[in-house]
């Protein structure tokens, strides 16, 4: 089961680049929340933050608190211990093509070092059936390489992998920005049944995909959060101008 | 061309921002037609087709091309007819036969004054202190790569890089001298005693041999020789895996050599198979520092200490002092016979690196 997040005081930097300002706001559990904003906002820096990804570039900084279910994970928890509970799905798939679409899967599994076979066989089975890949590469689990799939299925295929070692939390960094509408929509629809299970912060620039998917929305605008609400409110009465300048598509 | 094809629109822009300046066409020269044409127009219009140099360009290419098949076939020629009477005298008897000595009842291979060779020791030595240095070298290059490309503070990066490549450049005589001079005392003193300790179980290492050359020291020499050579492809196909493939494995929980292993070494790998075939066919071709401490002794011991010789440091050795024409025509043959080994080698390579190409899923392990 997912838990929640809690964010206070966040800021991040890169370099002398303050990217995020003073960032503070409750992630609910086991839903879907969207985090929408022009490029550069710093809503991806955000998301890399819930998982301690922003600082293994060298010239990152991050200060605040974060806190997931009850881990402070700045000051409890070492990155590798967040990064087992945090899964995290990027804008372009990346699967390790010189692995099999099963390796794949047991991956972040086999990383750390589980080796029981036939619990292993279910993992991969239900991971891959939870991203809706299952039907379509069932029969060549071990033969195929990773890199062979589609890019949509390349993706759920990430999805997979992510989901294999049960995380709390999901983060998905514009997980459909480099598929077809069709890949599309079934991450889209994915995302809507996982959302029971795990809590998922999705980043995207398809404000219809943020209606459609996220029962929370934060809108981002030069480091800083605008304005964070109900999706429904914020795509039908914000409370913000720059909010609905932007979901009008006045800008940005 | 560029920029004064961008002239225009960025004149037309600022005549429409301001109204009331200028025409900005008047001053503009791709746009004032004298004849018809615009200056640059006019330009292009003066200039052919280029066939002609083209042509000769393409033939010129092709004779590159082709003289690369030329020098292969007066090598090979060459080789074939030197080798002629060493091979209508042994045949194939000269790759295996072993003679005994009748002074001693020895088992010998080479013996120019009474006419008996066979390259089995050469071939041995060659085989042996290659793939020994291949031993020392690869992990050690690894190593320094990963290091390089995945830990190196900004900092030290570009001398260490710097230094690595020196290595190659550093003339083989050199390497030899030094090795004569530092390298063999140092292994007769420190490490083949250690090694005979701790290893002389395996029967490999027996330390009968006061000199310190050997295959060893060959093998250490030659290991120094192809590390830079190793190093460098492997710390580029390194750099050339993405970083998003960094990135999948660290999100999952990896450690930093979690993440290196596999998200970045098993990308690598067909890279690094390469860096490390580069590594052997110059292993297998080198000839002077190996000749200064491999012993040259045409004799074949279970002993990695012992004394020892390779295909090409009995050329270097022995060519010019030839005591005969058979004698001559055995040394060409081992010329022969080191090409074709190296041409085998290559091509067991190269079946390598098609079978981990093609075998992508591989299963786990």
């Amino acid at each position: 089961m997912g838990v929640g997040i809690e964010v206070q005081n966040l800021n991040a930097w890169y370099g002398n680049n303050h990217t995020l300002q003073d960032i503070n706001l409750n992630i609910p559990a086991n839903h879907a929340t969207a985090l929408i904003g022009p490029s550069g906002c710093g809503k991806s820096t955000f998301v890399r933050c819930l998982n301690r990804m922003h600082e293994t570039n060298p010239i990152a900084r991050v200060t605040g608190v974060v806190r997931i279910g009850e881990l402070d994970i700045y000051s409890d928890a070492k990155p590798v211990e967040i990064r087992r509970r945090v899964g995290m799905v990027f804008q372009r798939p990346n699967p390790f093509p010189t692995m099999s679409i099963y390796d794949n899967v047991a991956a972040g599994l086999k990383l750390n070092g589980y080796a029981n076979k036939r619990s292993l066989d279910e993992i991969v089975e239900r991971s891959l059936k939870n991203s809706a890949l299952w039907e379509e590469v069932k029969d060549d689990l071990k033969k195929k390489s990773g890199a062979s799939l589609s890019g949509g299925q390349q993706q759920r295929l990430c999805i997979a992998r992510a989901l294999a070692v049960d995380p709390e939390v999901l983060l998905m960094d514009e997980p459909a920005s480099a598929l077809d509408p069709v890949s599309t929509s079934k991450i889209e629809d994915l995302i809507f049944q996982l959302k029971s299970q795990y809590t998922i912060v999705i980043v995207t620039h398809n404000m219809q995909q943020a209606a459609r998917v996220a029962e929370k929305t934060g809108f981002f605008l030069n480091g800083r959060m605008v304005e964070f609400e109900s999706t429904h409110k914020i795509f039908t009465n914000p409370s913000d101008k720059r909010t609905e300048d932007y979901i009008t598509g006045r800008f940005g | 061309m560029h920029v004064e094809v961008k002239v225009p629109e960025i004149r037309l822009r600022q005549a429409q921002t301001q109204p009331e300046g200028r025409s900005g066409s008047e001053k503009n020269p791709a746009q004032a037609p004298r004849d018809g044409h615009s200056p640059v127009r006019r330009f292009l219009l003066s200039r052919g087709n280029s066939a002609v140099a083209d042509r000769g360009f393409h033939w010129l290419m092709v004779l590159c091309a082709l003289s690369i098949f030329g020098i292969v076939a007066l090598i090979v020629w060459e080789l074939l007819k030197g080798s002629h009477l060493a091979w209508t005298s042994f045949h194939f008897e000269f790759f295996y036969k072993s003679y005994t000595n009748t002074f001693d009842g020895q088992t010998s291979y080479w013996d120019p004054v009474n006419g008996q060779f066979s390259a089995v020791p050469f071939i041995y030595g060659t085989l042996v202190s290659s793939f020994l240095a291949l031993m020392i070298a690869v992990p050690l290059a690894v190593g320094v790569a990963i290091f390089l490309t995945e830990m190196c503070p900004r900092m030290l990066r570009g001398p260490l890089a710097f230094l690595t490549e020196l290595l190659a450049a550093i003339p083989s005589i050199v390497y030899g001298l030094w090795a004569v001079f530092e390298l063999v005392p140092l292994l007769r003193v420190h490490v083949n005693p250690l090694l005979t300790q701790y290893l002389g179980w395996t029967g490999l290492f027996k330390d009968d041999n006061p000199t310190g050359l050997g295959f060893v020291a060959a093998a250490v020499i030659l290991a120094i020789m192809i590390l830079p050579i190793i190093s460098s492809l492997t710390r580029e196909v390194m750099t050339a895996v993405p970083h998003s493939q960094r990135e999948a494995v660290l999100a999952l929980g990896a450690t930093r050599w979690e993440m290196i292993r596999m998200g970045v070494l098993r990308n690598a790998r067909i890279g690094i198979v390469g860096g490390i075939i580069l590594g052997l066919g110059r292993a297998l071709g080198e000839t002077m520092a190996v000749t200064m401490v491999i012993g040259n002794t045409p004799e074949i011991h279970k002993s990695l200490l012992s004394n020892g010789t390779s295909m090409a440091s009995v050329l270097a050795n022995e060519f010019a002092e030839a005591v005969s024409d058979l004698h001559r025509s055995a040394l060409i043959e081992i010329g022969l016979a080191l090409f074709i080994v190296t041409i085998i080698v290559n091509a067991l390579a190269q079946l390598l690196v098609w079978a981990v190409t093609r075998g992508a899923p591989a299963e786990a392990h």
